[in-house]
């Protein structure tokens, strides 16, 4: 939609619903035709929710091409994603700009696991769909810390042929880490019967994942996230090494073969502002004259 | 006698710019050069010869009339000087602060074969800073012809090539990638060279003149070139992307944390406003001493920011000497008046880091000076076993950056070089696909903004051309 701003004309991105999956986990629809026309699983968009704002990335959960929506699931870790969350269905969203990366590759290989932990379970899901659609047999595997941080456990079992679910507590369906189910997975269907693995999460868990194929020797796709600026490969803040090869996330990711990744230094990357990161929400609470900060 | 009264006096030298004290203007991020007065501007206006032959304007990529506008400056017409001034050039409060006038117009000034040249740039600027304050009289715009022509990226080249089409008459979209207009003037050039503001307010007029901007437009992924003619209903299109892609080193560390590349600490800082961080919400760290590598403009743009955002050290560290430095003289000549230093002929060889990833110095090399290389510059030869650690906790890579990809890897039929950049005639722009123009960086690699902007204005010819002729 456009809207008028002081006599400028320019595309606004209204926040047309808002779903509150837990008290750090929410999801917003957000009215960005330009986006929703051509964007395609595996793909990202960079917002901006004011003036002073900062650019973050976030992988797009959904898509509606007809209604000209996005669906982002974020989870509450800045002052951004705070701020972000404190929005509600009706406010508008400053910028919002995609779809940008290169779209998962798709094709039919039989059976693809596709792992979701955490919020990684959102991104992951239109790439399960697009696999389940091109013909393979998708093994969902999704899971979380607790039974309360769960969430689209329904859309995850329409978009794959099959759904295991697990929680590091316990406190829904069973106990274990997504590493646990992967490996159950891949020695009862055997490891030649999967050749593709893709999985979405935290690091830690990404990581986790890949070292388990590799030893299997099965192919896994990760998505990575890291810190960005602009996101069409103008400031290099996410370049990565990948096969000893440094690679730029926003262009040439976010999709990477996992055994590839470089994951120390990535890690290390990650934590680069994780004092300003600090800081920021510091000042942010100060403001709110909530008492809070200092 | 008689001939030496109607010759005119000649006043050796250009009237100095004020400028902010160094080692005060050093902590902060206002603009360096405050700008001529009325008195100062119309004195050396004054110094101009007012030459038959014009050498000049030769040296304009944009071709101002030059002494035209002095003249009318002399006479304290300044209406009537920035009017012929914007005839020409669609940007002058821009180019009156950033272009090389030493190596472009200034360079070619009668006076400079003895004395200082006249100081066009300074001039330029008091007219266009005088008219955005008072407010600007818009050009003439022709009636609408109905052709629509797109304008990929909001740099120098594309605001250039917008502003002349639509005072042609055209239906012109600029589209913009990030979420502000102005390309490289905005994220590049630092505020306390190129206030924002002065950005924006040229911006501005360009939308008075029917200019449409859309900015968070990433053509090559939301659409592209090829889309834009057949389902968007464009005419022609203009490509002006820029160089966006910044090069590395390719040594053993680069991606330790605390290297930046040029654009991500120039953006950061500028667009994102991270001096002002945490009020605005993008940070940017830096160390106690700052190496930068590389010695055009981008590089001394980062080492004087290096110095704003409190570095107690910046470095400029460049493999050939002072003489070899491709930056303008006035950026070098402020940078060091600032008190950045130099490591000349010096190239770093590795980046050392401690155990958490962070740069704790640079292993570099000597180099000597050789046989002038095929730029005509004498070429710097390493010297052997002269490997010696740098104390740096921060690095900023400025050696140049490649055309982005997005725009040239997604358009059918689009002729590149093997860098990757659109290949375009330069007398028109035009490139391989019939109706697809380009021009500015994209196909020149990194140079300057007037360059950008002459490239922009000669395809706004052609495109009118192309249009008028279909």
């Amino acid at each position: 939609m456009k809207k008028n701003e002081g006599g400028e004309w320019r595309d606004v991105f209204k926040i047309l619903e808002k779903q509150v999956f837990s008290p750090i986990i929410k999801l917003f629809v957000i009215d960005a035709p330009k986006v929703a026309k051509s964007c395609q699983a595996g793909q990202f968009i960079i917002l901006r929710i004011h003036e002073e704002g900062e650019r973050i990335p976030l992988t797009i959960a959904d898509f509606d091409r007809e209604k000209g929506t996005v669906t982002i699931v974020f989870q509450e870790v800045g002052k951004t994603t705070k701020q972000l969350g404190a929005m509600e269905a009706g406010d508008y969203i400053k910028d919002f700009v995609g779809p940008l990366g290169e779209p998962t590759h798709i094709e039919n290989v039989g059976n693809v696991v596709c792992v979701g932990g955490g919020v990684g379970v959102a991104p992951v899901h239109p790439i399960a769909r697009a696999f389940k659609e091109a013909g393979n047999h998708v093994i969902g595997i999704m899971g979380a810390r607790n039974k309360e941080l769960m969430f689209w456990e329904d859309h995850m079992r329409a978009a794959c042929s099959e759904l295991l679910v697990t929680t590091d507590d316990g406190s829904y369906v069973r106990k274990g880490f997504v590493t646990d189910v992967l490996k159950e997975v891949i020695e009862s269907k055997g490891k030649e019967n999967i050749p593709l693995v893709i999985a979405i999460g935290p690091q830690p868990m990404m990581r986790a994942v890949c070292n388990m194929t590799k030893e299997y020797g099965i192919k896994t796709i990760v998505s990575l996230n890291a810190l960005m600026v602009d996101g069409t490969g103008m400031c290099g803040c996410c370049r990565v090494s990948v096969g000893n090869e440094t690679k730029f996330v926003c262009v040439d990711g976010p999709d990477f073969d996992g055994h590839q990744v470089d994951w120390a230094e990535l890690s290390r990357r990650q934590v680069y502002f994780k004092a300003e990161e600090q800081k920021a929400l510091e000042h942010h609470e100060c403001k709110c004259g909530c008492g809070g900060g200092k | 006698m008689a001939e030496q009264k109607t010759k005119k006096k000649i006043i050796p030298n250009k009237n100095p710019m004020p400028a902010q004290d160094p080692l005060e203007r050093a902590r902060n991020f206002n603009e360096v050069a405050l700008g001529y007065d009325e008195e100062t501007v119309v004195a050396e206006a004054q110094r101009c010869l007012q030459c038959k032959n014009e050498p000049c304007r030769q040296g304009c990529p944009v071709e101002v009339d030059i002494p035209a506008f002095i003249k009318l400056v002399a006479e304290r017409d300044f209406d009537g000087a920035i009017k012929k001034i914007k005839e020409k050039n669609a940007l002058p409060a821009v180019c009156g602060r950033v272009c090389p006038q030493e190596n472009q117009c200034e360079k070619y000034c009668t006076l400079a074969k003895k004395y200082e040249a006249v100081g066009i740039g300074r001039i330029e600027r008091f007219c266009a800073d005088r008219e955005l304050q008072k407010g600007v009289t818009l050009p003439e715009v022709a009636p609408p012809t109905g052709k629509k022509v797109a304008v990929v990226g909001s740099g120098p080249a594309g605001l250039t090539c917008a502003s002349d089409l639509a005072k042609l008459g055209h239906d012109v979209t600029v589209y913009e990638a990030l979420h502000v207009a102005g390309g490289v003037l905005m994220y590049g050039i630092p505020e306390f060279r190129l206030p924002k503001a002065v950005v924006q307010a040229e911006v501005e007029n360009l939308k008075k003149l029917g200019v449409k901007i859309e900015v968070n437009s990433v053509v090559g992924k939301f659409t592209t070139v090829d889309e834009l003619m057949e389902n968007e209903g464009y005419d022609a299109i203009f490509i002006g992307t820029g160089a966006g892609l910044p090069y590395f080193m390719k040594i053993p560390g680069e991606n330790a944390c605390g290297v930046y590349s040029a654009n991500e600490f120039l953006t950061r800082t500028n667009l994102m406003k991270a001096y002002q961080f945490p009020d605005w919400d993008t940070p940017i760290k830096i160390g106690k001493k700052v190496a930068v590598l590389g010695g055009g403009n981008v590089a001394m743009d980062g080492a004087r920011t290096a110095l704003r955002l409190g570095a107690e050290e910046s470095w400029i560290v460049y493999r050939r000497s002072h003489e070899e430095l491709p930056a303008r003289k006035e950026e070098v000549e402020h940078a060091e008046e600032e008190g950045v230093k130099f490591a000349f002929l010096t190239s770093p060889v590795e980046i050392l880091s401690n155990e958490e990833g962070w740069v704790t110095g640079m292993k570099c090399i000597k180099y000597e000076l050789g046989e002038p290389d095929a730029s005509g510059r004498r070429r710097p030869v390493p010297i052997e076993g002269s490997e010696y650690i740098m104390d740096v906790d921060t690095v900023v890579v400025a050696i140049g950056q490649g055309p982005n990809p997005l725009v040239p890897r997604t358009t059918k039929g689009l002729e590149l070089t093997s860098r990757g950049n659109i290949v375009a005639d330069p007398e028109t722009g035009a490139t391989s696909k019939p109706g697809v123009f380009a021009g500015g960086d994209v196909v020149t690699g990194a140079a300057t903004v007037i360059l950008a902007m002459g490239a922009g204005r000669t395809a706004a010819k052609s495109i009118h051309a192309y249009l008028t002729s279909k």
